[in-house]
């Protein structure tokens, strides 16, 4: 018998996060309650049972979230029993920071990143399980699966660590921290397969299900609660849809889709012509940089 | 190019078929799928980039939008024309290079119908040595690249070595470019034939030679009729077939090193680890180590019920019949074959850092789950990559690789490096930066730490001390040159001598001009002067003596190391803290004036650092205190005497 992909990944994973509980002084789960935040969640029960996860999730909530994510983060923390710790940036809420009318830089500053760097400070933490995989963009393809923050939770890029073998350097001065990334070696297909295969609860989001929607710059939103704004002329339709990936209701988009389970999800996605970020302003940078070469002279 | 397209069409038509008609009987399938991790050596002249790109292209990993980019790339940026150039898939990472992410190692990921595949690619000049280490230390096979036209070339024969030096069984050798050559059987032979002469030389047993054309496509897929005088398989049917390192770890003997012990309650005590190697069962009779306590598996416990057999690769939880002593750092074994302990080895290493290795300073040493201080001989020999000659060496730079011995400051669980990687191979990281500065690979354990055991003299440091009617004491003083550290130093020992104290003074005048008149000035030479005198001043400190010393000893590490070596409460560090343009002006033997004239080199304070102490013992302000006051308070303190004059 040999351990199948999946085997080998979650041993991996595991190991991981094992080392981390043993050197480091006080971890934390970053838990978007996403897919991937699902799986990374299922394999440290794995990893610590029969004791319970040995430390905290975190939840970045911005105010815009779905309440079906937030229903199904409240329910798996307490049905595992693991204390759940909820940022949320109230000063910037109350300021009018919305996602309607904050561009977009400045609106994820301030609802997602700021209030996370917050929570890890205040709380202390000196290394936290993120579940970015290396398959997600190209730059990733690169990071560590221990990845160093200076006091400032700076990444710098040019500073990492080797690792060698399964031996991780958690070593580290006081203010700095560590983010972890067990699922670095994961694809998107292996997520989906995991979850399959070991029966793990996603929030309803990603199955197909009729809702309220509008369509806004190339984008299918759904009207999740009433502060959803209209513009002049949208009514909300009813239209059986279902998401790759989940974010801010408003900013969010929907795919229309009528995969109701885990295999016909996958089946649509490994038959799906375009990557999972299609549409998001990000993808072109390769392209781009091409281009720019090019500009340079280059060739 | 059009050939292998169309049959590559077909195989992936017939899993959309299957994905579309049933896809629980798709997902069946591949969940079943294995895994290989490999490392492609070679430049993008050898053609890596392509064939990577290639790999990619024809296992679907590129949707639409991404090939609709790469295909008008291709024709806008390309060098072929109106043919896709596979190269540009990887070589957009060249550009984020540039835009500032390290040259490094990038992880890439595809898939085949059988397998799972993770490639590690890194770049192959001399200069990354490193990363291809780092790449090549998780991987189970090599693809070694030779340009059809060129032959074996020196980086050849580098990532040949480094391949083989790193472990890697399973080696590779694509001759790539086979179409620009005619398909020639002749020019394929003779370097082949060149390679094995090569590969025995330096001890690679055995390799799996493939002609192929990354571009064309041929022998990448499906065995090519451009070549039918080769009766091997194509490249990736050989990728979908190799054994795996861990297939061959399970016929070893059983090694868990423990990370972490899982005590919820007081009912359940597990051992968690991931096995290095061997199987196991629930009754098998295990060792721990390295306190050799013996005892039997009760149960393996994971969330998904207990289990009848583990294996090599796993992570489970392991609950032992008796309550016996085990802890992070502990291995598990077979009983009747456990591995061994010591604490002084021959090893290689590979340097990672910009900072040198200084022999005989102290550094952190992972192996396994274990993390112990070790220190690093001077190099036995530095091995150039190129051509394997062994070099003289007094140190490592980076990406230097070098055989050195190793000790250790207590007893580790290891095996060779080459019969186990997990208790084999390790890292070594500065105190200080907290840098992974090294990979190491264990070969053996000296005989000298096997045999000699500490004689358990009845004389011991207790009944020396006793005997002088004091406590052991090493008094440590450290500051620039002419700070005033000896005339201080030599002011307590005459009040030690009046008390009736049994002392000894060490300082340059009796060391450098004997015990370590070898030694010069440059940072190694300074670690090894100060670790000798840490080991004078310890056997001192056990023959009960208040050991006094005066060295400006300007390392934060090297200090930590004196101190380590001594029990608790016994190191006083004493910073005669002296700034440098007092002592400059002093200048009482006129070093500063030939520093600053540029006749004295390594000078500290001039153009060598001064680490100041963090938390010495005792701090000396010269410009407020004078050398009288600062005896009677080092006297008093040392002694346990308060005073309350300063």
């Amino acid at each position: 018998m040999n351990l199948t992909h999946l085997q080998r990944l979650e041993s991996e994973a595991i190991h991981i996060m094992r080392e981390v509980v043993a050197e480091a002084e006080k971890p934390v789960m970053l838990y978007s309650v996403g897919k991937d935040s699902a799986v990374m969640l299922h394999l440290a029960k794995k990893a610590f049972y029969p004791s319970p996860p040995p430390f905290p999730l975190l939840h970045i909530a911005s105010g815009w979230d779905f309440q079906a994510l937030l229903d199904h983060r409240d329910r798996t923390a307490k049905e595992i029993g693991m204390e759940l710790i909820v940022a949320h940036n109230q000063e910037a809420a109350d300021a009018g920071i919305n996602p309607f009318d904050a561009r977009a830089g400045v609106y994820s500053q301030q609802m997602l990143i700021d209030p996370l760097k917050q929570a890890l400070t205040e709380h202390g933490f000196d290394a936290a399980f993120g579940g970015g995989r290396r398959d997600e963009e190209k730059s990733r393809a690169k990071e560590r699966i221990f990845s160093f923050r200076s006091s400032s939770h700076r990444w710098d890029p040019k500073n990492q660590r080797p690792e060698l073998w399964k031996l991780y350097n958690m070593n580290k001065a006081k203010s700095e921290s560590i983010r972890v990334f067990p699922l670095s070696n994961w694809t998107e297909l292996d997520i989906w397969q995991y979850i399959h295969l070991e029966q793990i609860d996603i929030v309803p989001l990603y199955y197909a299900a009729k809702l309220p929607t509008v369509k806004r710059d190339g984008l299918l939103l759904v009207v999740d609660d009433e502060r959803m704004r209209l513009e002049e002329g949208e009514v909300p339709e009813e239209k059986v849809v279902r998401f790759r990936t989940l974010g801010c209701y408003p900013l969010t988009g929907a795919t229309e889709s009528s995969a109701a389970t885990l295999p016909e999800i996958i089946q649509e996605m490994l038959l799906a012509t375009s990557s999972e970020r299609e549409g998001r302003a990000v993808d072109h940078d390769a392209t781009a940089s091409m281009e720019k070469k090019k500009q340079e002279g280059y060739f | 190019m059009a050939r292998s397209d169309t049959e590559q069409l077909d195989t992936s038509y017939q899993t959309e078929a299957l994905i579309a008609e049933d896809i629980d009987a798709y997902l069946e399938k591949h969940q079943h799928k294995s895994m290989l991790r490999f490392i492609t050596c070679g430049s993008v002249d050898d053609g890596k980039s392509t064939l990577i790109g290639r790999l990619l292209y024809d296992s679907k990993m590129i949707f639409e939008d991404q090939l609709a980019a790469l295909e008008a790339d291709s024709k806008k940026v390309g060098t072929q024309g109106q043919e896709i150039d596979f190269a540009l898939l990887v070589d957009g990472l060249a550009a984020e290079r540039e835009q500032g992410i390290t040259i490094d190692v990038a992880y890439r990921f595809f898939a085949t119908e059988k397998r799972k595949f993770i490639v590690a690619d890194t770049p192959g000049h001399e200069q990354y040595t490193r990363n291809m280490i780092t790449g090549a230390s998780t991987a189970d096979l090599a693809i070694i690249l030779i340009d059809a036209r060129q032959g074996i070339l020196t980086q050849t024969r580098r990532h040949s070595y480094l391949a083989h030096l790193i472990g890697i069984k399973n080696l590779v050798v694509a001759v790539n470019k086979m179409d620009l050559v005619g398909y020639d059987q002749a020019v394929y032979d003779k370097i082949i034939a060149d390679y094995a002469k090569f590969a025995t030389e330096i001890g690679i047993e055995n390799f799996t030679p493939i002609p192929i054309s990354g571009l064309a496509g041929d022998n990448i897929t499906s065995v090519s009729p451009n070549t039918p005088w080769y009766d091997g398989p194509d490249l990736v049917a050989h990728l979908e077939t190799v054994e795996l390192t861990n297939t061959v770890n399970r016929t070893k003997p059983l090694r868990m090193p423990v990370q972490w012990v899982n005590r919820p309650n007081l009912d359940f005590r597990g051992f968690s680890g991931q096995i290095a190697s061997g199987t196991i069962k629930p009754g098998d009779e295990v060792r721990v180590l390295p306190s050799g306590r013996r005892s039997s598996v009760k149960s393996i416990v994971t969330m998904d019920g207990e289990l009848d057999e583990a294996v090599a690769g796993q992570s489970v939880t392991l609950v032992l019949a008796d309550e016996i002593d085990c802890s992070r750092g502990d291995v598990i074994a077979a009983a009747d074959a456990p591995p061994q302990t010591a604490d002084q080895f021959e090893t290689t290493l590979v340097w990672m850092d910009e900072n040198e290795m200084l022999p005989g300073r102290s550094y952190w040493m992972k192996i396994g789950s274990q993390m112990v201080s070790a220190t690093v001989q001077t190099p036995k020999y530095q091995i150039n990559v190129n051509n394997m000659e062994q070099l003289a060496a007094k140190t490592l730079e980076l990406n230097g690789i070098g055989v050195a011995e190793l000790a250790t400051d207590r007893q580790i669980v290891f095996e060779p490096y080459a019969d186990n990687r997990d208790l084999g191979g390790f890292i070594l990281i500065d105190k200080l930066t907290n840098a992974t500065v090294a990979a190491g690979m264990l070969h053996f354990c000296l005989r000298r730490s096997q045999n000699v055991h500490w004689q358990a003299v009845d004389v011991d440091r207790n009944a020396h001390a006793l005997q002088k009617n004091q406590e052991p004491r090493v008094v440590w003083f450290t500051g620039l040159s002419g700070s005033g550290k000896s005339t201080i130093a030599n002011m307590v020992e005459k009040r030690l001598h009046a008390l009736g104290k049994h002392s000894f003074l060490l300082d340059g005048d009796n060391v450098r001009h004997g015990l370590n008149r070898d030694l010069g000035f440059t940072d190694a030479d300074r670690v090894e002067n100060i670790r000798r005198i840490g080991e004078v001043a310890r056997l001192m400190a056990d023959a009960g003596l208040i050991v006094l010393t005066a060295f400006i000893s300007p390392f934060r590490a090297e200090r930590q190391l004196v101190r380590s070596m001594l029990p608790e409460g016994e190191f006083f560090e004493v910073f005669v803290d002296t700034p440098l343009e007092v002592a400059e002006e002093r200048d009482v033997k006129g070093l500063y004036k030939k520093a600053r004239a540029g006749e004295l080199k390594n000078f500290t304070g001039i153009d060598s650092d001064y680490e100041v102490p963090r938390n010495p013992e005792i701090r000396i302000d010269t410009t407020r205190t004078s050398p009288e006051e600062a005896a009677e308070l080092i006297v008093n303190k040392i002694t346990g005497i308060w005073s309350y004059t300063i």
